[in-house]
């Protein structure tokens, strides 16, 4: 007999436990050391203004709106003598989570580091004579008691099948998506329409938005270069085809030809990645700018002048192509092993060739995975920032503009939000283009029978074509990344070729003391925080992707296309912005994370979720929805079996995303330049310092170093999440180094 | 039921329970009724099949007593309890998926296990229940195999046993042999009546082959039209059809346009052409009424009987065990089947119909 159902009450309890030790032991206010450094907890932090919990600043008398908390937190007690079916359990954890998180809020915004923050209050009130910081855990867990006792009641009145898992984690997305992501947004595009002085003015935003070097056509008759948002728009388009086309020809090397060394390609796809973007447009300048070894050698060969032909849209392409084509590769080959085997057997036993099958068969059971690649090609290009910085020339697009716009003489914060308005228009649109494209039709082709059929070899016709593109496009990632490597032992690249390894003894030399290890070298620092951020935030990252790829798939509520609309943001604004955003946003009370590693972890996890969540839409939808059903009636609840039967189903998505998260973490650079301090620097943006004192040496080699550590890392988490073993007949795959 | 049956069943599966609908509406979208104010009981212990052409709401009845599906209105009872509003992983129901739903990542035992986890049971306990229920279904020795690894009939099995295994409440079938061959089909329905029977299991089973229904069920629910069209026991619904879908559906049956004189005991004076019958009345009144009539239930006589009907050999064909006859008559066409195969009649023959005693039925609809 199956016993009666209690989790839905142990979360309940769980939850109004943590808001009551919240709000009488946790301090309330953010520490400045840090909370996790312990400082606080000495036998009298009760009493200490600093450190107090919310409870006892009221005993002191101070903060007094912190007492409204108070009976939010309550009223969920009486809940626990009523039973789960009583209408009144749901009305008063409704009433008292939204009542109380709403107030949360509020006061937060209300009350500041200076008092009131709004004038007519003050007027109203008088001033406050008193004020506060930024929230700290205190706040952060009786807000999170509040959410999930809302969610608790909602679920209780029936809502998604009365599903508290799933209420929860609507409610948990939402609110960190409107928090990190809305908010920030908001707080910018509010400076689209401020003026000089500070006032609201729609004269001033139309004047930025209409710029000739915006929208100017100068390119098309010859006379001057393109406005911005047209190059970023060619630009973004070519990247995106070209991506995901040759992330294809990939994967189907890999699946579904004879080819022996597969493990080796897989791991050179991995490697542009897994390499911070500038370092790429360095090494093709290196190749093909003006004093670039190519260049020079063929310029030589017809007696002519090097010219300066790869800076502007070619190299930027190029660069990008080489960059992004991973992304592409790791969510298509996902795909393309998902197809069922039997689709294409059926197709075979009905008369087609192996090459019609592909086109009629296994071509268009792919289009969410194409359509997927495309889209974060495209997004990628939009938001790339360093290979244009690198690469330009006189080629400008929008993400380079607003960067120059906020950090250059121009200081134009409101210029700044005009231009990422006009390029989240283009990623929205390409994402709506996707949608439409993809239409209502079913791709689902994984079903709940064990599926033992094999993949069909690819068709001679493009089997050749398939190899030739591969072999060219891998021997020169290689001829790359031996010019990256030989970069790092050269003492001074086109003057000095001496070789050496001074680099490299200048960042990373260690010394051994009778008291340990001395890490001298003077990457360390900025190295080690690198890995210490990328490791927390990548296995956050790729958690809340996919438990929002599973909301987005599997369960039916309201609102749910505001919801992915929602969560899909964040991937189109350009880590610029969101650097720029974040400050504007964090850097005051109630949130306050400026200068904290909280911070980077924060910019990192909503800037790659998308694509978690994107890998993990395009192989969940592969899934039978019976599977989940069967658990359902087997008894597990829905936190089970995503946990017992989703997940497992969903290793490829889950590496793609640790993967994905934690290189992202280690290699980005937009958003980080802003967002880095003294004490959390990160190990881009010391290259790119490194860079600009022209010490190309010690960047190059810090870089490789970088690499190294990637690859290693990313072959652990492939040993570690592994193959999923679905059918016997499959070839067995060797696990990629 | 008497007190007698109950302990029976005690002993066999104290937790078998009933299933009760009470005007139960499902809508999808704002306008589309999949199923339409149903009303009906399915006793403890007994197996009920919910029988009807695709697109008649009940497979949507069915997920709706699994909890897959929410009703929109109406009260749905498991045993005393209302689990209307209650989700499919606080029903204590188990189902058999139409395409089985084996967790391709999990081995047959994982499989099997894996509702026993979530129940309670101690390691061990699983391990033993979850071994029973393979050998039930004489699946022994095939625990560590991946589901990819078993033939249909093998995947089908397992399924079976991991719903099985939990001794639920009430235990679901959606259309589970329809991915079987003919043969397998009709062992598998005997073994899984066999089962229900001995284990004295609930059991609420979709299908739309007739046979399949009616050699397995205690009763069938046939449903057209998201609506009930009749529900009662096998024997009743062939011998005793409400309406013209279910006497056509269920097994073939000739429907006649015929007169009813007078009603006089419940016994209704029926003429059909030459033919005058005495039949039960079945509730109607006289004035023009349907007459059903069993292909098996025709008997054919030489030209020229009184008080039969004239008709005319189309087509006679041989299958075997019996003849199947093609007969033109002054107002429709009629099939008939007789297991007297040394054939007195050729096609183009004129010959006499008349109905075998059982045979015809006044449709009440």
């Amino acid at each position: 007999m199956r016993p009666a159902k209690k989790s839905t009450r142990r979360s309940f309890v769980f939850w109004l436990l943590a808001g009551w030790v919240a709000y009488f032991l946790v301090p309330w206010y953010g520490i400045e050391d840090g909370f996790f450094s312990l400082e606080w907890l000495s036998a009298d932090y009760l009493w200490d203004s600093d450190y107090a919990p919310a409870f006892f600043l009221l005993l002191m008398g101070e903060k007094w709106w912190l007492a409204p908390l108070l009976p939010a937190l309550a009223l969920p007690l009486l809940c626990l003598r009523f039973e789960h079916s009583d209408p009144r359990y749901a009305k008063f954890l409704i009433l008292a989570g939204a009542g109380g998180f709403a107030y949360l809020i509020a006061q937060g915004f209300t009350i500041g580091l200076q008092g009131w923050q709004v004038g007519w209050m003050e007027s109203l009130f008088g001033p406050l004579g008193d004020r506060q910081f930024g929230m700290g855990y205190g706040a952060l867990i009786v807000a999170s008691a509040f959410l999930f006792l809302f969610t608790e009641g909602i679920a209780a009145r029936g809502a998604v099948n009365g599903d508290v898992f799933v209420v929860g984690s609507i409610g948990l997305v939402i609110t960190i998506v409107g928090i990190f992501v809305f908010f920030p947004i908001v707080q910018m595009l509010i400076n689209a329409f401020i003026d000089q002085d500070g006032s609201y003015s729609l004269v001033v935003f139309l004047s930025k938005f209409a710029d000739r070097n915006l929208w100017g056509l100068g390119c098309l008759d010859g006379t001057r270069s393109c406005g911005a948002a047209w190059n970023s728009l060619f630009l973004a388009v070519l990247v995106g085809a070209l991506t995901t086309v040759l992330g294809l020809v990939f994967a189907l090397v890999v699946t579904r030809t004879d080819f022996k060394q597969k493990q080796w390609l897989r791991a050179l796809t991995v490697l542009p990645v897994i390499t911070p973007p500038f370092v790429i447009g360095l090494a093709i300048i290196l190749l093909f700018g003006l004093s670039g070894t190519v260049n020079v050698f063929i310029a030589e060969l017809f007696g002519q002048q090097p010219t300066r032909w790869v800076y502007g849209l070619p190299g930027v392409l190029f660069a990008q192509v080489l960059a992004f084509t991973p992304i592409a590769f790791l969510v298509l080959i996902g795909v393309v092993e998902g197809v069922s085997p039997s689709m294409e057997e059926a197709a075979q036993t009905l008369r087609a060739n192996r090459l019609q099958t592909f086109w009629t068969v296994t071509l268009p059971l792919m289009r969410p995975g194409l359509a997927n690649a495309f889209l974060l090609g495209f997004i990628e290009s939009m938001a790339d920032f360093g290979n244009p910085l690198v690469l330009g020339g006189n080629f400008d697009v929008l993400s380079t503009e607003i960067f120059f716009a906020i950090v250059g003489a121009q200081y134009d914060q409101g210029r700044a939000a005009v231009l990422a308005l006009v390029l989240l228009a283009f990623t929205l649109g390409a994402f709506w283009a996707q949608r439409f494209w993809l239409g209502k039709k079913s791709y689902t082709t994984m079903t709940g029978k064990g599926d033992s059929g094999m993949h069909p070899k690819l068709p001679k016709v493009l089997a050749y074509p398939v190899y030739s593109v591969a072999a060219i496009w891998t021997l020169f990632t290689i001829v790359i990344y031996a010019m990256i490597v030989f970069g790092s032992f050269v003492e001074l690249w086109g003057v000095n070729n001496t070789l050496t390894f001074k680099h490299y003894l200048t960042a990373f030399s260690v010394k051994f003391a009778e008291n340990g290890v001395l890490w001298t070298g003077s990457a360390w620092d900025s190295f080690w925080t690198t890995i210490q951020i990328a490791a927390i935030s990548a296995p956050l990252t790729a958690a809340i992707g996919l438990v929002t790829a599973y909301l987005l798939v599997r369960q039916n509520f309201a609102g749910k296309n505001m919801f992915e609309f929602g969560t899909m943001l964040s991937f189109a604004i350009p880590g610029t912005v969101i650097g720029v955003s974040y400050i504007l946003a964090f850097n005051v009370p109630p949130i306050e994370l400026t200068g904290t590693g909280i911070i980077l972890v924060v910019s990192f996890i909503f800037r790659n979720m998308p694509v978690g969540v994107r890998a993990g839409i395009a192989s969940m939808s592969q899934i039978d929805k019976s599977l989940d059903e069967s658990s359902l009636t087997l008894g597990a609840n829905s936190w089970q079996t995503f946990i017992r039967v989703i997940l497992p189903l969903l290793r490829p998505a889950i590496l793609a995303a640790l993967v994905y998260s934690f290189v992202r973490a280690m290699t980005a650079i937009s958003a980080v330049i802003f967002l880095v301090s003294a004490e959390y620097n990160m190990a881009t943006s010391y290259i790119i310092g490194r860079v600009e004192n022209n010490d190309y040496g010690l960047a190059i080699a810090y870089s490789t170093t970088l690499i190294v550590v990637m690859l290693i890392v990313v072959g652990l988490m492939q040993l570690i999440v592994g193959k999923r073993v679905l059918s016997r007949r499959s070839d067995p795959v060797p696990v990629p180094a | 039921m008497s007190k007698q049956e109950t302990m029976d069943q005690q002993k066999k599966n104290q937790n078998a329970a009933s299933v009760e609908f009470d005007g139960v509406t499902k809508v999808y979208g704002k306008s589309v009724r999949a199923v339409d104010n149903i009303s009906m009981k399915v006793e403890a212990g007994t197996l009920v099949t919910l029988l009807g052409p695709s697109g008649c709401g009940k497979t949507t009845t069915l997920r709706m007593i699994a909890g897959l599906e929410m009703a929109t209105q109406g009260r749905i009872l498991i045993g005393d309890r209302d689990v209307t509003t209650l989700p499919a992983t606080q029903r204590d129901v188990s189902m058999v998926f139409q395409s089985y739903a084996l967790f391709p990542h999990m081995s047959v035992l994982e499989n099997v296990s894996y509702g026993l986890k979530y129940s309670g049971h101690a390691k061990k306990e699983v391990r033993e229940l979850a071994h029973d229920g393979l050998n039930l279904v004489g699946l022994k020795g095939y625990g560590d195999r991946l589901p990819s690894e078993l033939s249909g009939g093998q995947q089908q099995r397992v399924a079976v046993a991991r719903a099985l295994v939990l001794e639920p409440q009430v235990l679901l079938f959606d259309e589970p042999l329809s991915n079987l061959d003919a043969k397998l089909r009709r062992r598998v329905r005997e073994e899984i009546r066999e089962i229900q029977t001995n284990l004295g299991l609930t059991v609420v089973y979709v299908t739309h082959d007739q046979e399949e229904a009616l050699a397995v069920s205690d009763r069938i629910i046939v449903m057209n039209n998201a609506v009930i069209a009749q529900d009662g026991a096998p024997r009743d619904l062939y011998d005793a059809p409400n309406n013209t879908f279910v006497a056509d559906f269920i097994g073939e049956a000739n429907i006649f346009e015929c007169e009813i004189d007078k009603i006089f005991k419940d016994e209704a004076y029926i003429t059909l052409g030459d033919m005058q019958l005495i039949l039960p009345d079945r509730g109607l009144k006289a004035g023009p009424a349907s007459l059903a009539v069993r292909p098996n239930r025709i008997i054919l006589a030489p030209a020229g009987v009184p008080g039969s009907l004239k008709g005319h050999l189309k087509k006679v064909t041989y299958v075997g065990n019996h003849l199947e006859y093609f007969i033109e008559l002054e107002k429709s066409d009629i099939f008939a089947v007789s297991s007297d195969v040394n054939a007195i009649y050729k096609s183009g023959d004129d010959v006499s119909v008349s109905f075998a005693a059982s045979g015809p039925v006044l449709l009440p609809e």
